[in-house]
């Protein structure tokens, strides 16, 4: 079984996670720039951390076979001082030149704060200005539906933008079909707890149809599990799911999408 | 598809097992001292969306623990989310 996954945070792993990934059929992981479990304390450390995700990781990755590739912006977590968020984007346009950046992301709400909202429209302006796809954290627990209903709002007013080239990740049960209605790409995080079991991601397709749909296990700092997809797949299979709509879900869907970066090279399908 | 049979024969186990565990967490509360909070009151509050007539309960649970109102924050006392929405508490928008 072959499958992609999109959206790993991969430098919070030990090496050890990318064999299993091996084993398990992925064939390539892509990892947006995120939060390090603490605030960096300056754009250096934004600097060090961009360049673990284009240079250090994908060597790890390549000891697997996997290739790895990546998105870049600052995280919400740490966009509410405006002064220092922009320092930082500042830097992005030095690595987007970089052969395994695929476009801006994980951008988005975290608390749902005015400063957080300002510098996500400064990122979608950023990957419109150099025509790159968009990927979207949506906010944890209680937060989520506000933060998605106000994403949502933000992103009406870019006129110019492609919705095919914009994920908005992290959806469940009440805010998935918003997403999927107003044209976007969704994905669903197979997470412990907080975020989508297998069962209920398999729910999800099944209502909604496998239309611009992916699902990821966002495995990070926490209780997390890199193998999340491939586990739901084996739950697809449990519910009859067919071998051809498992194979759209977990390897061609990520496939359709990230290909719209050029970056995005894999072997022959 | 699988019949209702089918996703009985698959899942009867966990949900039984998923449905106590909550029970005991109910249980568990009776038993320890103090105060609850309105995460507790949250919690009650969506359990009758379980036996609602209706094909989208998980979508109204997550809709009950969550914030409705419209505005971003000014600012936000904390990084994280704590599973439920305390309508006066102090992420409220403001107006």
């Amino acid at each position: 079984m072959r499958y992609i996954e999109p959206h790993a945070h991969m430098v919070s792993r030990t090496t050890d996670d990318y064999q299993q990934l091996a084993l398990a059929g992925c064939e390539a992981v892509c990892e947006p720039a995120f939060w390090a479990g603490f605030d960096r304390s300056s754009a250096a450390g934004f600097h060090d951390y961009f360049r673990q995700l284009t240079e250090y990781e994908p060597q790890r990755a390549a000891r697997f076979g996997i290739k790895h590739f990546c998105w870049l912006c600052i995280n919400p977590k740490e966009a509410d001082d405006p002064g220092f968020a922009r320092e930082v984007m500042s830097l992005i346009p030095q690595f987007l030149a970089c052969p395994t950046v695929l476009g801006i992301g994980e951008i988005g709400l975290n608390k749902n704060t005015r400063n957080e909202l300002a510098i996500f429209e400064e990122h979608v302006q950023l990957a419109l200005d150099h025509d790159l796809p968009v990927l979207i954290h949506t906010p944890h627990l209680e937060d989520k539906l506000k933060g998605t209903r106000l994403i949502l709002a933000a992103l009406a007013n870019f006129s110019r933008l492609d919705r095919a080239k914009v994920i908005i990740d992290h959806v469940e049960e009440h805010t998935v079909a918003a997403v999927l209605d107003a044209g976007y790409w969704a994905g669903m995080t197979l997470y412990p707890h907080s975020k989508c079991s297998l069962d209920r991601a398999i729910d999800i397709l099944e209502i909604h149809g496998p239309e611009r749909l992916w699902m990821n296990s966002a495995c990070d700092w926490g209780v997390s599990d890199p193998l999340a997809v491939p586990k739901c797949a084996l739950q697809m299979k449990a519910r009859r799911h067919s071998a051809a709509a498992i194979e759209r879900l977990i390897y061609q869907n990520p496939r359709d999408f990230l290909s719209q970066s050029p970056r995005f090279v894999l072997g022959a399908q | 598809m699988p019949s209702k049979q089918d996703i009985l024969d698959l899942q009867f186990i966990a949900a039984r097992h998923q449905l106590i565990d909550l029970a005991a967490f109910f249980d568990r509360l009776d038993r320890h001292p103090g105060p609850a909070d309105f995460r507790l009151e949250a919690l009650r509050a969506a359990l009758p969306i379980l036996l609602a007539d209706r094909p989208d309960r998980a979508c109204g649970v997550l809709e009950a623990l969550s914030d409705h109102t419209t505005e971003p924050i000014a600012q936000a006392s904390m990084q994280g989310a704590c599973g439920a929405w305390e309508k006066n508490g102090k992420q409220k928008a403001e107006s």
